[in-house]
């Protein structure tokens, strides 16, 4: 099968945000894609792959929509495994999740994935929104924020499980369709293609990291670059940004010495209990 | 401009507690629109709970049909879609359930409009103030479509209490239904006395620290004690040790309860996400460097061992003297 995957760049998540003036300096900011994103390529390359570490099966293509620099993580990506890699260079600034899913949907146009997968959300936004977005546009099918994703040995439908707020649902999808990936997605046998692997297969419980041989191969991976208005699409996004504030710093707290000072803090300082 | 229209959840006979939060924030947002709050009921035989809802709102419209019954993004999209055009509303918003962070931006996709997620405050028709950067900034962000779209955090809006009068109840036409080949095979539910994470004044949570599931049974405990929800960290959902659905976090959960206990949880900027607004936070843990501390209004320095069956007695000891 044909899989097309994100990664977004985002700022280290780690690293402490500095606020000039109404803006975020991210001057200093060291790169990476985003963890979801990450968990989302590990999806499709076991998708793709007879157990772990076996034959490759079927095509990933990695997308990646920001500014030049991006090609660094890109092509991080492509060591992982990914086949190649589709950069749309644009602003960021110019960007919301609207603009960015109409990007995506003309990529799926051309490139007529069977499954397009994406992190449940940015670790930077936050906003959740584009995989969604990306379905209704296509007219798609949507499995999100997936724990485990089993594509059937036909490759015609997914079964897939996802945690909602009453317990964990099971979803089935047609394909081809999009799915959106949370934190529980690499578990050890939470992802598999029945026509590639068995239901004994294993996978290490956690993204994989390039290998040597992988970040040798993925310098002969082809990026190719774009730009959305090649695409077609007018960076005209639908919701902007226009200030950001520092959240309210908590006032330092107190160490207790003793649960007795702790219970008595708790019921005539707090009053909460 | 126009109504706002108000996606609720209810059960068999009621309205969601969780959507009296977006209530609140529709009618902060019905101010700056003009028109009133209006609520969209999507399911099957939904009549009993609309009569719930109808107390808080100025019209109720339900969307009743028995392929309605398990919320699909692909079936209930459209009908929203189709609720704001019929209702002639500008703005469609939904607390920020599992259910609305699926359904909502596709609606938005149908209709071209813009979306804000997870707002915490209404500033006007079309700027919102919602928290980014796991909770480590606040952004003030404007729509530019003609209709805007808002999923609301809970804990950020209180919620709102039945009107003085409550609004009719109509019928809705669900028009065609495509489910596009999706369905929901089977829902797990979890089923538990306590208060909904969302909803509890009072919320303990366990960490990887806690090492091993039967090792919860003291949290709950001391969870029943205080009437609380029991809740964790990544850690310890990944461990095993407690259920994937009592996560706190980035993932999971968002809580802000009056009082939060954090037990042998060290404190990962993902898990602050979830919990960093709480009223007062109280972290015990035995490494005194936790990153947690610098969140906590009161920290104890202790293991779990020694300070939980501790705080259970000094409890009861405290109750049955008062």
């Amino acid at each position: 099968m044909k899989i097309l995957v994100t990664c977004k760049r985002v700022p280290n998540p780690e690293q402490k945000l500095k606020l000039a003036g109404s803006q975020i300096d991210l001057s200093a900011a060291t790169w990476q894609v985003n963890t979801f994103d990450e968990y989302g390529v590990e999806t499709a390359l076991r998708l793709t792959e007879k157990g772990k570490g076996g034959e490759r099966s079927g095509e990933v293509v990695a997308v990646s929509i920001g500014p030049k620099e991006a090609a660094q993580q890109l092509r991080g990506v492509l060591a992982m495994g990914a086949d190649r890699g589709l950069l749309v260079v644009q602003d960021d600034a110019a960007l919301d999740a609207d603009a960015i899913a109409r990007v995506l949907a003309k990529l799926v146009e051309r490139e007529k994935p069977d499954l397009v997968i994406l992190g449940k959300q940015t670790v930077d936004g936050d906003s959740n929104q584009v995989g969604q977005i990306l379905a209704g546009l296509l007219g798609w099918p949507q499995a999100t924020f997936l724990a485990s994703l089993r594509v059937a040995a036909d490759g015609k439908t997914a079964t897939t499980t996802r945690e909602v707020d009453a317990g964990v649902e099971e979803k089935r999808v047609r394909l081809p369709a999009v799915a959106t990936v949370d934190l529980r997605i690499i578990a050890k046998k939470a992802v598999r293609h029945e026509g590639l692997a068995g239901p004994d297969t294993e996978w290490e419980e956690t993204q994989r990291y390039a290998s040597l041989k992988g970040i040798m191969a993925a310098k002969k991976k082809e990026i190719k670059e774009l730009t959305a208005a090649e695409l077609g699409v007018a960076a005209a996004p639908l919701m902007k940004v226009v200030g950001y504030e520092a959240p309210p710093t908590r006032k330092a707290g107190v160490r207790v010495a003793s649960v007795e000072e702790l219970v008595q803090k708790l019921q005539n300082e707090a009053k909460v209990i | 401009m126009g109504a706002v229209l108000v996606f609720c959840e209810v059960s068999e006979t009621a309205i969601r507690s969780a959507s009296l939060s977006a209530i609140a924030a529709a009618r902060a947002l019905a101010a700056h629109h003009g028109g009133g709050v209006v609520a969209a009921l999507i399911g099957s035989n939904v009549g009993a709970a609309a009569s719930d809802v109808a107390r808080y709102v100025d019209k109720v419209v339900t969307f009743d049909d028995a392929s309605l019954a398990s919320p699909l993004a692909e079936t209930y999209a459209p009908i929203l879609a189709r609720a704001v055009a019929a209702t002639s509303a500008t703005a469609l918003i939904a607390t920020a359930t599992s259910t609305a962070k699926d359904v909502l931006p596709r609606t938005a996709a149908l209709l071209g409009a813009g979306m804000a997620s997870d707002i915490v405050r209404v500033d006007a028709a079309k700027r919102f103030r919602r928290p980014a950067y796991a909770g480590n900034i606040l952004e003030d962000v404007e729509i530019a479509s003609a209709i805007v779209l808002a999923s609301v955090r809970q804990t950020a809006f209180a919620p709102a209490a039945p009107a003085a009068q409550a609004g009719p109840v109509e019928a809705g036409a669900v028009g065609a239904i495509d489910s596009l080949g999706a369905e929901v095979l089977s829902l797990h539910a979890t089923k538990s006395e306590r208060p909904e994470l969302g909803d509890a004044k009072i919320v303990v949570s366990g960490g990887r620290g806690m090492k091993a599931g039967e090792n919860f049974k003291i949290l709950e405990e001391l969870t029943d004690l205080l009437g609380g929800a029991l809740g964790a960290s990544r850690a310890a959902c990944d461990a095993g040790m407690v259920p994937n659905d009592l996560q706190v976090g980035q993932t999971g959960k968002v809580v802000a309860p009056q009082l939060y206990v954090a037990v042998a949880i060290s404190g990962a900027i993902q898990h602050l996400a979830g919990m960093k607004g709480s009223k007062v936070i109280v972290a015990i843990n035995k490494d005194s460097d936790a990153p947690i501390f610098q969140v906590a209004d009161y920290g104890l320095v202790a293991t779990w061992e020694a300070a939980i069956p501790a705080l259970i007695s000094e409890i009861k000891k405290r109750k049955s003297a008062s």
